[in-house]
């Protein structure tokens, strides 16, 4: 019954209900889950985009300009700012805001500050659970901004409707993009800070890049538009927003369509990591309860046996229970 | 794996002092004791930064104010907090803040005031003893 009511809390966009869901799902809270089941019929209105670059490029500073372009064109929006956890204290210090805090008094906008924690179930889940709770709430947007660095991130980014590489000039950032596998996933790529030496070699090799697609744009595939901005000015954020705009209607045009949970590709990869996330985490769960794992642990340390050999008695076990 | 909930604070600036040096290294050593935390930035509104906490789900909001308004906007956010009905968020204090306020700002509501000098040890021990994940 509380369940129900937070749901329907979150549903009438109380912004004190969201901001605790948005932490339950983050600490990996297992009631919340029934909590998302409630939200489900509410979600699949919203527009996600998702914004990933380098650290520097000026993604904050944009999302933050995207924001009041999107709010003067009456649209409500959600940010979901997600900043690295120190792998050594496992803090994080989560500064997005700080370019963003003009509209904290905008009741038309909420903005979450998501560190990646690196927990199981993963970075992708829980942004992809907290783009829900927003989008139940009732925002016509929302975006995600991620480091573009690891594979949760990049894999993040990958689940918006419209995802933007954000580059600048004079970082060699094409090839280094390149590698990190990034380039393959843009459908809006932006060249911020293009008041900047470099913007035309920048602009030549993007193009080069995408060029090499050709093929896929002449039997109707979606050629990704390179558009020059200055964030910080506010020059080229309108005409970014009209991209984002023809590439929404690209989407229903082509037949892919804006509903995530009706591409069969797309349902079967979160799944995937649903389950994925839930197995070990109740495998990890009823190791750690009965002392299996604290034990594994010790006779590894103490030289009484291999983590290879650990790893083999803590699995084959469970592995054989779920067989019967 | 046992999910522990981690412990979020805000570090804010009310007010028009626009130095953040003593902020910026309190919101390092924060988290290096392992809390996640949000940063606001300088020159915020008392309701600026309550709005934020609000959205943030933060335990703890951190205050710094080197300028001498800190009478008005440090009780400001407590009140605020409890008209929001999200008084259960600690605030505490640090920067030039007179011996003669500090009774004054704990009676209005600020848990605790950190002056000048205070080593980082003792500002994260007390956070870890006096906040836990609501």
């Amino acid at each position: 019954m509380v369940m129900n009511n937070l749901a329907e809390k979150v549903v009438a966009g109380d912004v004190r209900s969201v901001a605790r869901l948005i932490r339950d799902i983050d600490d990996g809270i297992t009631e919340v889950r029934e909590v998302l089941k409630d939200l489900y019929p509410h979600t699949g209105n919203a527009y996600v985009v998702g914004i990933t670059g380098s650290p520097g490029v000026g993604k904050s500073t944009l999302v933050d300009q995207m924001v009041a372009h999107l709010r003067k064109r009456g649209k409500s929006v959600g940010v979901l700012a997600v900043d690295p956890t120190s792998p050594f204290s496992g803090g994080a210090i989560l500064g997005d805001r700080v370019r963003m805090q003009r509209h904290s008094m905008d009741q038309g906008v909420f903005i979450r500050s998501l560190a990646t924690r690196g927990h199981f179930g993963g970075l992708t889940q829980s942004t992809r659970s907290a783009i829900d709770v927003l989008d139940a709430m009732g925002k016509d947007y929302i975006l995600v901004e991620t480091v573009g660095v690891g594979q949760d991130e990049v894999d993040v980014v990958k689940s918006a409707h419209t995802t933007v590489i954000v580059v600048v000039p004079g970082m060699g950032d094409d090839i280094q993009a390149i590698k990190a596998g990034i380039l393959e996933v843009g459908d809006i790529f932006l060249i911020n800070k293009s008041d900047r030496e470099g913007t035309d070699k920048t602009l030549s090799d993007l193009r080069l890049m995408i060029e090499m697609d050709q093929k896929k744009y002449d039997q109707g595939g979606w050629k990704p538009p390179i558009l020059k901005v200055e964030a910080v000015f506010d020059k080229g954020v309108a005409q970014f927003i009209d991209e984002i705009d023809r590439h929404a209607r690209y989407l229903v045009d082509s037949g892919k369509g804006l509903h995530f949970r009706s591409n069969p590709e797309r349902v079967r990869q979160e799944l995937a990591e649903m389950v994925k996330g839930r197995l070990i985490e109740e495998v990890l769960n009823s190791l750690t309860g009965t002392g299996a794992f604290d034990r594994a642990v010790e006779s590894v340390t103490q030289g009484s046996t291999d983590p290879y050999t650990a790893c083999d008695d803590l699995v084959l076990p469970t592995i054989k229970r779920s067989r019967e | 794996m046992e999910h522990k909930r981690r412990v979020r604070v805000m570090v804010a600036k009310p007010g028009l002092d626009g130095h953040d040096r003593g902020a910026r290294i309190i919101a390092r050593a924060y988290r290096d004791a392992g809390f996640e935390v949000v940063y606001t930035g300088l020159h915020q509104t008392p309701e600026e930064i309550v709005e934020a906490a609000i959205q943030e789900d933060v335990d703890m909001i951190g205050l710094s104010s080197l300028a001498g308004a800190h009478k008005y906007l440090f009780p400001a956010v407590v009140n605020l907090l409890r008209e929001r009905g999200a008084d259960d968020i600690v605030v505490c204090g640090g920067g030039i803040i007179p011996d003669e306020d500090l009774e004054k700002l704990k009676q209005a509501g600020i848990k605790q005031i950190f002056t000048p000098g205070t080593p980082l040890e003792e500002i994260v021990s007390w956070v870890k003893q006096n906040v836990s994940p609501r």
